[in-house]
């Protein structure tokens, strides 16, 4: 196989989280399927991936603190809790949807 | 104005009493005639059963309940035991406002016996877009005492329970224990620990919903409510999330907006499940050997996505749980003591004193030297939407958000918004919706260097666009 192979892939956000990405709910993606060594790329390698190439907003802290993503944000693979699967280890596969949820706390 | 005021108020309570001493009269008028039919036997049931009214000898419900009831109770979900069920549990519903009125008119409309509301707010006619038991007569009265005043209207056979304070560790426990279930309609991180601390602390099921702009979120907490330390039991909020959100990201009402109808679907979301719950049988703890553990899920409500329903499976009881775990250190008496400090625990957002007094301006010195033309920028730092709705004259917009954060895109560094035509040493003022926002901003435009090596004044208007409607501008359209 060629070394540019590609996973596409689904990520969406929700809960405001979208204000970070120029107001865009859903971004279909195409991802190198290995990183830089070569190894499978993972949730918490396109986390890195968003907050570098995709998100515009400079407030990157409003996504991740501390190398990781921050309190008050579910991560759901393909409509389960991410640490369900795994949390970040979990190997991204062709056409997943990663969604990114914000908690809401008015009432 | 003050006579204009003072008589509107004489009028609204005039209102009040009056609308009182209606439904007093309703209420007589209704009994009446519901001891007038058992007398006559105009009702057919009652003249097959005449013991049947009321006092409910034979028939476990009054005759009025069957008819108010009917066209649940024949849902083959619900029932006649179901109805009996509503009848003998009791809700507490936790915030009478965006989520609460809803979720409280509805569940008082299906017939549960005793519901309970905590809220130690007054109405304000900014909550009457989305807090539909609140009206424009009840501007001003607590809110728990207007929404049982309305919930009374739709059902008057349940008792109204009023806790008019706000939920607190010190008064949780009594407050709580009172209920067989609960509903978290509160608007911030803080009280929502808390309710979950105290729902598990008290083995109650947690019904939690949350609403901001056009998005919403539901989950079913704690259910089945186990003990802490069974795994069977459902996750609380504290498993779901273990780290309470920053403070500067979380969001109220009031800041980031809210569409009336998008929380009101939240508030109904609640009431479906309350009654579904309580239907099934479900508040009591189960037997814990015969629990086939479910997953617990969030539902994920966007009124602009597609589809606007998302349902999504989360975890369950996290094994390191602080409240609901094995090792749970959670008491009640270190919750009824004192010991556990919410507010700090979610981060207070400091008071904001960025600014010395000398850095700040009062709105009416400000109104003069814009009179005098002296040469200066007015930069209003709100959000482009609320900038729209009303903005002082010759005021330019630059964004709070587009300051934030310190690479190379933010307006600190590349200020494209400062006009070429300004002096270096004529004063850059700035202003938000309370004095806030403002302040930081000025602190940062100060530390980039652009007070032109101390030739220019930066500083803010103290209290922002509040002071100039109370100072300046009387008709100023405050929102
Ligand atoms: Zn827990």
């Amino acid at each position: 196989m060629a070394a540019e192979e590609i996973i596409p892939v689904v990520v969406e956000f929700t809960g405001g989280l979208e204000m970070l990405f120029a107001d865009q709910r859903k971004h279909t993606l195409a991802v190198p399927a290995k990183d830089e060594e070569g190894k499978p790329v993972t949730v918490g390698w396109l986390v890195n991936y968003l907050c570098e190439k995709v998100m515009k907003d400079s407030r990157k802290e409003m996504f991740v603190l501390d190398g990781h993503v921050r309190p008050g944000i579910l991560v759901l693979i393909n409509d389960a809790d991410w640490e369900l699967e795994g949390e970040a280890s979990y190997a991204l596969q062709p056409k997943d949807n990663i969604l990114f949820v914000s908690t809401l706390h008015g009432g | 104005m003050e006579g204009a005021n003072a008589k509107a108020h004489t009028l609204r309570s005039r209102i009040l009493e009056t609308e009182a001493q209606l439904k007093r009269l309703k209420e007589e008028l209704a009994q009446v005639e519901v001891s007038g039919k058992a007398h006559t036997g105009h009702d057919s049931s009652a003249k097959e059963n005449p013991v049947a009214q009321g006092t409910g000898q034979k028939w476990p419900l009054s005759a009025e309940e069957y008819k108010r009831y009917g066209r649940q109770m024949i849902v083959p979900s619900i029932g006649i035991l179901g109805q009996l069920r509503l009848k003998s549990s009791s809700v507490l519903i936790i915030g009478a406002g965006g989520l609460g009125c809803p979720a409280a008119a509805y569940i008082a409309g299906a017939g549960v016996g005793k519901i309970g509301l905590v809220d130690g707010d007054t109405v304000e006619v900014s909550n009457l877009h989305r807090q539909i038991l609140h009206s424009t007569c009840t501007v001003g009265m607590r809110k728990v005492d207007s929404a049982i005043c309305f919930l009374k209207s739709i059902n008057p056979n349940a008792t109204y329970v009023a806790h008019p304070w706000h939920i607190s560790p010190e008064n949780a426990q009594e407050i709580v224990g009172g209920y067989d279930l609960v509903l978290d309609c509160t608007d911030n991180p803080a009280s929502r620990y808390l309710i979950s601390d105290a729902c598990v602390l008290l083995s109650k099921i947690l019904i939690s919903a949350s609403a901001l702009r056009t998005d919403g979120q539901l989950i079913v907490l704690n259910s089945p409510p186990l003990p802490p330390g069974n795994v069977a039991g459902g996750p609380c909020y504290r498993c779901v999330f273990p780290k309470p959100p920053p403070a500067e990201s979380v969001l109220t009402c009031g800041e980031g907006g809210i569409l009336g109808p998008v929380v009101g679907v939240m508030g109904v979301l609640q009431a479906v499940e309350t009654i579904e719950i309580i239907v099934q049988g479900k508040i009591t703890p189960p037997d814990s050997t015969q629990i086939v553990a479910s997953p617990t899920n969030m539902v994920l409500y966007s009124a602009l996505g597609t589809p606007p329903f998302r349902s999504v499976r989360l975890r369950p009881r996290r094994p390191d749980c602080f409240a609901c775990s094995p090792d749970a250190t959670l008491r009640l008496e270190s919750l009824k003591g004192g010991s556990l400090d919410y507010a700090l625990f979610c981060g207070l957002m400091p008071a904001v004193n960025i600014l010395r007094p000398d850095e700040r301006i009062e709105a009416r010195d400000y109104a003069q030297i814009q009179k005098n033309g002296d040469m200066h920028l007015l930069v209003d730092v709100r959000e482009k939407v609320q900038f729209d709705i009303c903005h002082i004259e010759g005021s330019i917009n630059v964004p709070f958000s587009t300051f934030k954060g310190g690479n190379q895109e933010s307006r600190i560094h590349k200020p494209d918004w400062l006009p070429q035509s300004l002096p270096p040493e004529a004063p850059i003022y700035l202003v938000c919706r309370l004095g806030n926002d403002s302040q930081v901003v000025a602190r940062i435009l100060k530390d980039a260097g652009l007070t032109s090596g101390g030739a220019r004044w930066i500083g803010d208007i103290k209290d922002g666009l509040k002071a100039w409607k109370d100072q300046v501008d009387g008709h100023w359209p405050e929102y």
